[in-house]
């Protein structure tokens, strides 16, 4: 049993990462589409199923890897090849403190939902990240290319820069939490949405999600990949899996971020204004408010997907697909809502409860976080780029001084209250 | 994690690092390998429970330091230099100086080595680190903050010599 | 099995087979077919002019070592944070405060020294 948890534990979040992955390259294409009114990818199917978009993906994965695996002549190999590795490591590991959803009692074991509870929690994630400006560094460096190697110069510089800020944030939400470790804080902040660090630490807030936005090399600040100045940068000469290595460290990169803006700012797992011990204790009545929620949705969904059916659209198998998805949908809630209205809220043993506030946290976490790493794919279709000189002033005169500023009120404000209540 | 065998993988990986530093013949795999040497020390780090220690050797020495390294040398495009075992003064000065600090730091580690590690529980956390930081080493740790401006001086003072023609 | 740092280990040999894993098999899926021209450093079409590997701006050198003696001032700064709600509660918040704000405000004239100097200012 607690071989299995452990095995269960060191594997379930960076799987969750990897397969966050394929939905961001989802998201980043259906919404580029609707943003800037053009189509998203509509085409590969298999066997008339599109999943809006989601099978090209598929698609994409059997390109890349049969693709020529090119190691261009005056490469240094190794650091060419180990670039994208540390990359897709960097990106993987980092979600190892982050708690899916609160502590579970199981036998007499406190089993906590994450890889790990490190008391020095976020300083890990830093540590770890701060490796990952050798991969841009050795991906420019090794590939004996101009553009590349400005990319990483670039981009390395960036990281470096806005590491400072991102570092500088974290302060004031240890100075609250009294400890660096991430369940800490999001145990700290509590159900309650008003205590929530976003509205306790506002200008950390907003500095910390810019800074991730230069962390992850994205839009606006994407110049290590500017491909009107200079051509990919830092990847310019990658093909194939060692290429998509590098595309998905950027992905993993943003859920992790996204994952950790979720953590450190908006309760993390906390299910507004619900306290784990509510949604034990009322479980059977969350749960039949759930069932009703979602099968009333589904429901919604079920008869939309049945009244687009159209015969002869497109003359193949495609033309079912919204059947396919459609009847389940709608027998299904049909199924799900009418047992619930007669059967009534049902009893539910112990381990239940505790694997509904488990699911309903775990949720949670996943609903903030989708938000938020969808709203890095806004950004890149909503921003224009910046100038370099721009990022580098914005990073060193602009966020700089403003997150030192954040420290000292912090401890003002913690030092007047102190006098005032206690 | 009480086992020896992750002492000895991370002991292996200081050493073999430190080596690699020495003998490695490009100097970028140099410092690579300096940053696996300090990666193991942060491993030793955790094996000593100071898990503060640990995240600060990685996020300052491999992730800060080494960085600054690294863009030294890819500035000034070092190639592979050929390591000329001649005997000149200079290397023989320093061959005595490296023997005497050895003989320092094996006299005085050598007695403590062997000994179960560090008594108290608050070693290298961050609590620990703090509370001595801020009441026991309180003058240190302000002119630690002279001697960082120091450095910003003097690395503003550096580079803006080698480009007088610079006009802003 | 209760060392969080152990489970840390773990996820870093399964982060390490998962990376080198994908490259090893799109080695052995991919196809090969060399040529001279493919080999080539990439640059747009024409064939490479001048070093790859060109000397760049003092500048990148310069942040890296300003990055440097920041981040060391941020590495003081996590204890002191965590600890200082302690303090409070000790009837040292004043004190300790104090103390951070002569350390950051050492380091903050050595910030305005770059500013004034404008040596990170990018053109």
């Amino acid at each position: 049993m607690d071989i299995l948890i452990f095995i269960l534990k060191i594997v379930i979040p960076p799987v969750l990462v990897l397969n966050f992955i394929p939905l961001m390259i989802w998201f980043e294409r259906k919404g580029s589409a609707y943003i800037q009114e053009r189509r998203g990818p509509n085409r590969a199917h298999i066997l008339g199923i599109r999943l809006g978009g989601i099978i090209h993906n598929f698609a994409d994965v059997i390109k890349l890897i049969t693709k020529e695996d090119i190691i261009p002549a005056n490469v240094n190999r190794l650091y060419f090849i180990g670039a994208p590795l540390i990359a897709i490591f960097v990106g993987i590991v980092t979600i190892a403190v982050v708690p899916l959803a609160d502590s579970v009692q199981i036998g007499e074991k406190l089993v906590h939902i994450q890889v790990a509870d490190l008391n020095v929690g976020i300083l890990y994630v830093f540590a770890i990240s701060s490796l990952g400006v050798y991969s841009v560094l050795l991906a420019g460096w090794s590939s004996n290319n101009k553009y590349s190697l400005l990319g990483g110069l670039r981009a390395a510089s960036q990281m470096v820069s806005y590491e400072l800020a991102l570092g500088l944030t974290v302060v004031g939400l240890f100075m609250l939490a009294e400890s660096a470790s991430v369940s800490e804080i999001v145990r700290h902040q509590g159900p309650h949405v008003l205590h929530w660090n976003f509205v306790q630490q506002p200008l950390a807030f907003i500095i910390f999600w810019i800074a991730v936005f230069a962390e992850t090399n994205r839009t606006p600040f994407d110049l290590p990949e500017g491909e009107s100045e200079i051509v990919a940068g830092y990847h310019t000469e990658y093909s194939s899996m060692k290429f998509a290595l590098f595309f998905m460290a950027e992905y993993a990169h943003m859920v992790v971020a996204a994952a950790l803006i979720t953590a450190l700012f908006f309760g993390g797992w906390q299910v507004p204004f619900l306290t784990t011990l509510d949604l034990k204790t009322q479980a059977p009545f969350y749960l039949y408010v759930t069932v009703l929620t979602v099968s009333f949705i589904a429901l919604f969904f079920g008869l939309l997907l049945l009244s687009q059916f159209k015969k002869g659209k497109y003359r193949d198998a495609r033309d079912y697909e919204v059947l396919v998805f459609g009847i389940p949908l709608f027998l299904l809630a049909l199924a799900g809502g009418g047992s619930a209205i007669f059967t009534g809220p049902w009893a539910l043993p112990e381990w239940g409860r505790v694997l509904f506030a488990a699911l309903v946290q775990a949720t949670s976490f996943g609903i903030k976080m989708t938000f938020f790493a969808f709203f890095f794919i806004w950004i890149r279709w909503t921003l224009p780029r910046f100038r370099y000189d721009q990022v580098m002033n914005f990073g060193w005169k602009g966020m700089l001084p403003l997150a030192l500023l954040n420290i000292v009120v912090t401890g003002v404000v913690l030092l007047w209250k102190g006098n005032h209540h206690g | 994690m009480g086992d020896p065998i992750f002492f000895y993988l991370f002991a292996t990986i200081v050493i073999g690092g430190a080596i690699g530093v020495v003998f490695l013949s490009n100097p970028l795999s140099s410092a690579l390998s300096l940053i696996f040497s300090l990666a193991g020390l942060a491993g030793l780090f955790v094996l000593l429970q100071a898990h503060f220690l640990a995240a600060i050797q990685v996020l300052v020495y491999a992730g800060a330091v080494m960085v600054l390294f690294i863009f030294v040398i890819m500035m000034l495009n070092l190639e592979d230099c050929k390591k000329h075992l001649k005997v000149s003064f200079a290397s023989l000065i320093g061959f005595v100086i490296a023997l005497n600090l050895a003989i320092v730091l094996v006299m005085h580690v050598s007695a403590p080595l062997f000994d179960d590690g560090v008594s108290d529980k608050t070693f290298g956390t961050i609590e620990g680190v703090g509370q001595l930081m801020l009441t026991r080493y309180l003058i240190p740790f302000e002119i630690v903050s002279l001697l960082l401006t120091i450095a910003i001086v003097g690395a503003v003072i550096l580079a803006k010599k080698d480009n007088p023609k610079e006009t802003t | 099995m209760n060392n969080p740092y152990l489970a840390i280990f773990c996820l870093f040999l399964f982060a390490l087979l998962l990376g080198v894993g994908f490259v090893i098999i799109s080695h052995f899926i991919g196809q090969k077919r060399p040529s001279t021209a493919k080999m080539m450093p990439y640059e747009c079409g024409i064939d490479p002019l001048g070093a790859p590997r060109a000397e760049f701006s003092v500048k990148f050198f310069l942040v890296a070592m300003i990055f440097i003696v920041f981040d060391v001032e941020v590495a003081f700064l996590f204890p002191w944070a965590v600890l200082f709600k302690g303090f409070m509660k000790a009837g040292l918040g004043g004190f300790v405060f104090a103390e951070m704000m002569i350390f950051m405000g050492i380091l903050l004239m050595g910030l305005i020294y770059v500013y004034g100097k404008k040596a990170l200012k990018w053109e």
